[in-house]
C-alpha cells in the first residue's frame, strides 16, 4: 500500500497549559480532498498551524510524504510542498494583487515556472486577473480569499492546507470558491480543508474528520458522514 | 545587487551639484540647512526600512547613529593624531576647508578624505553589528515590547558613552596609548571635540543617494516584498516561507549600518559629538519624520525629512513660541493625514494613480 501523503499521529499541541490538541491522528493520501470538521475552538485551526509549523507540537509526529515534520519551522516545510491558506485570508493588504501572488512563490527560485504558475493561478481566478495592479486590501471579501487560495497555489504545494474558505462570504461566492477547489484537487493538488460549513465541506471532500474539543470524534467518508445521524444533528442542522 | 550604475551615478553628479552650489563655505545659514537635511534623510530613510517596511517600532535609532558617529570621530580624530600629528582635516575639494584662503588643496579626493569614508564605513559597520545583537534576541518581541527594548537599547548606549574616559589632546600622550585605551577615551559626557571637519555636502548626498538607491531597491526588490509581507501580517508572511525572525534582524541591520553614517557625516559636520544629544529625543526627532512621511514610503520620509528640518528654521520669527507652533503643525498634519504624506506608497505611485484616474474619466 502506498504511504499518505500526510500522517498526523497523536498530535498534542498546548497554548501554555491548555490543550488545544489531545492527541489527534489523520492521514490524508495524495489526490484527496479531506477536511476537517467541527465547532468553533474544536482545533481545526491550530491542527493545519502544526501541519505547516505556525505552532510546535508539545508531542505526536507529523509525517508528510514519509519523513517527519512536526517542529520544523514554517520556511521549511513550504519548502518541502506545503502550502497553507490561514485563517482570516492573511493578505497582505498594502500589496497589490500580483505583489501578493510574487510572495506565495517566495520559497521558488524558478522564475519561469513561477510565471507559468500566475498564468494557471489567474486561469483558476478569473476576477484576479482583472485587477493585477489593484491593492490587495482593496477587494472584495470573495476576492480575497480567492487570493489567498491563489497565493497559496504559487509555492506549487503538493498538499494544500485552508483554512474556512468560506468565512464570512455570500452563499454563491462560497459556490464559486468550491467549484475550483475542486478543479485544483482534480489538476492533482492534495488538499486538506478546515470548515464550519461542514455541508460545503463534505460534498467536495474524499475523507471528513469531526474534531471535538481537541480530539477526532469521528471518521469516514464524507459522504457517510454527511449521511450520519451524529453529523447531521450537530453539523448540518438536522 | 541592488545598486545599479545609472541611479548611483545621477547621485553622485547631483551631490556634486550640489556641493558647488552652496559652496565651499561650511558655515554659511543655506549650506548648512541642506546638510542638516541630507543627513536627516539618511536617518528617517534607514529607519522607512524597519518602522516602514517591516513594521517594527524601533525606538533606538539614535543609539545606532550615535554608535556610528563615536567610531567615526574616534578613527579619525585619533587617527589623524597618530599619523599626522594634528587632528586637523586633510581634505581635498570635495570636502571643506574651513579657513578657505589658508587652505585651496587642489586635490579632489585626498588621503585625508579617503580615511574619512573608511572611518564612515566603519562606524556603519560598528553600528550595524549592534543592530545585530539587539535584533537577534530582541526582535521577537513584537509591538510595545520592542519599542521599549530598543528605547532602553538607545539609553543604554548614552550612558555607556558618557561614562569612557576623557578625550586625549596631548600629542605624547595619544601617542602613548594604546589602542583598547584611545577606543575608551570618548569625551566622558562632554562629548568628542576637534573632530576634524571633513563632512561636506558632496560627501552627505552621496551617502543620501546610496540609501535611497539601495533602500528603493529593497523595496522592489523579492528580499523587500518578504520584509513589507511581515508588516501586513506576520503569520501569513511565516505560512509563505518568510522567516520572519531573520527577515527582521536583516532590516535591523541595514538600518543600523546607515544611522552609523549618518552619525558619522554628523561628527564630521560640526567637529564634535556628543552622546547628550543622541538620546530618546533625537529617536523621536527621526521618528516623526518617519511617521509623517508616511510609514513605508522613501519618498515621503525624504521630504518630510526636508520640511521638518526647514519648518522650525522658518518658525523662529515666532521666537519662543516656535517649538508651539512646531508641535501645533505636527498634530494638525497627523489629524488631517494620519497615514502620513503618502501613505505605504512612493510620491509618484500617487501622481501616476491621478493622472490615470484622469485619463480613465469620462470625457
Amino acid at each position: 500500500m502506498i504511504p499518505p501523503l500526510l500522517e498526523v499521529r497523536d498530535l498534542h499541541v498546548r497554548y501554555g497549559a491548555v490543550a488545544a490538541l489531545a492527541g489527534i491522528s489523520i492521514s490524508v493520501r495524495e489526490g484527496e480532498i479531506v477536511t476537517l470538521i467541527g465547532a468553533n475552538g474544536a482545533g481545526k485551526s491550530t491542527t493545519l498551524r502544526a501541519v505547516s509549523g505556525l505552532l510546535r507540537p508539545a508531542s505526536g509526529s507529523i509525517l508528510f510524504a514519509g519523513e517527519e515534520i512536526g517542529g520544523a519551522p514554517p520556511h521549511r516545510i513550504v519548502a518541502r510542498g506545503i502550502a497553507h491558506a490561514p485563517e482570516g485570508r492573511g493578505i497582505f493588504a498594502n500589496l497589490t494583487v500580483d505583489e501578493n501572488l510574487a510572495l506565495g512563490a517566495y520559497a521558488r527560485k524558478d522564475r519561469a515556472a513561477i510565471a507559468a504558475d500566475r498564468e494557471r493561478a489567474l486561469e483558476l481566478f478569473p476576477r484576479l486577473r482583472e485587477r493585477p495592479a489593484q491593492n490587495a486590501g482593496t477587494l472584495s471579501g470573495g476576492e480575497q480569499q480567492m487570493l489567498a487560495i491563489a497565493r497559496a497555489l504559487m509555492a506549487r504545494p503538493r498538499l494544500l492546507l485552508l483554512d474556512e474558505p468560506s468565512l464570512g462570504l455570500a452563499p454563491q461566492i462560497v459556490q464559486t470558491i468550491f467549484r475550483i477547489l475542486r478543479e485544483i484537487n482534480a489538476a492533482g493538488t492534495t488538499i486538506l480543508l478546515v470548515e464550519q460549513n461542514a455541508h460545503m465541506a463534505l460534498e467536495i471532500a474524499h475523507h471528513g474528520y469531526v474534531i471535538e474539543v481537541g480530539k477526532i470524534a469521528l471518521r469516514d467518508s464524507a459522504a457517510n458522514l454527511a449521511k450520519s445521524d451524529e453529523v447531521r444533528k450537530a453539523y448540518l442542522g438536522g | 545587487m541592488f545598486v545599479s550604475g545609472a541611479p548611483l551615478l545621477a547621485g553622485v553628479l547631483a551631490a556634486l551639484g550640489l556641493h558647488f552650489f552652496f559652496g565651499r563655505d561650511a558655515l554659511a545659514y543655506p549650506s548648512k540647512l541642506a546638510q542638516d537635511a541630507g543627513i536627516a534623510i539618511i536617518l528617517a530613510v534607514s529607519l522607512t526600512l524597519v518602522n516602514g517596511f517591516t513594521g517594527q517600532f524601533s525606538m533606538g535609532h539614535a543609539g545606532f547613529m550615535a554608535i556610528g558617529g563615536y567610531t567615526a570621530a574616534a578613527i579619525t580624530y585619533y587617527g589623524s593624531c597618530l599619523m599626522w600629528e594634528s587632528p586637523e582635516a586633510r581634505g581635498g575639494l570635495l570636502s571643506w576647508a574651513l579657513d578657505l584662503e589658508r587652505a585651496p588643496i587642489a586635490a579632489w579626493l585626498t588621503s585625508g578624505d579617503l580615511f574619512f569614508i573608511g572611518a564612515c564605513l566603519a562606524g556603519g559597520l560598528a553600528a550595524a553589528a549592534a543592530g545585530y545583537l539587539v535584533g537577534l534576541p530582541s526582535l521577537r518581541l513584537r509591538g510595545d515590547y520592542l519599542a521599549i527594548v530598543t528605547l532602553g537599547f538607545g539609553e543604554i548606549v548614552r550612558v555607556l558613552i558618557q561614562t569612557t574616559r576623557p578625550q586625549l589632546t596631548e600629542p605624547a600622550e595619544i601617542a602613548g596609548a594604546s589602542i583598547p585605551v584611545l577606543a575608551t577615551s570618548l569625551g566622558e559626557s562632554l562629548g568628542m571635540s576637534g573632530v576634524p571637519f571633513y563632512t561636506s555636502i558632496f560627501w552627505i548626498y552621496l551617502f543620501v543617494a546610496i540609501t535611497l538607491v539601495l533602500t528603493y531597491r529593497i523595496k522592489q526588490s523579492s528580499f523587500g516584498r518578504a520584509f513589507i509581507s511581515i508588516r501586513e501580517d506576520e503569520i501569513a508572511a511565516e505560512a509563505m516561507g518568510v522567516h520572519a525572525t531573520r527577515y527582521k534582524v536583516r532590516a535591523f541591520v541595514i538600518s543600523a549600518f546607515f544611522a552609523g553614517i549618518a552619525g558619522a557625516l554628523f561628527a564630521h559636520q560640526i567637529g564634535a559629538i556628543n552622546a547628550g544629544e543622541l538620546g530618546f529625543l533625537k529617536s523621536f526627532e527621526i521618528i516623526i519624520i518617519v511617521v509623517l512621511g508616511g510609514l513605508g514610503s522613501i519618498s515621503g520620509a525624504v521630504v518630510a525629512a526636508v520640511v521638518l528640518t526647514i519648518v522650525p528654521e522658518w518658525l523662529r520669527e515666532f521666537a519662543q513660541y516656535r517649538m508651539i507652533v512646531y508641535a501645533f503643525l505636527l498634530i494638525l498634519i497627523m489629524v488631517l493625514r494620519p497615514q502620513g504624506l503618502f501613505g505605504v506608497r512612493e510620491i509618484w505611485d500617487l501622481w501616476g494613480k491621478g493622472r490615470r484616474a484622469r485619463a480613465e474619466a469620462p470625457a
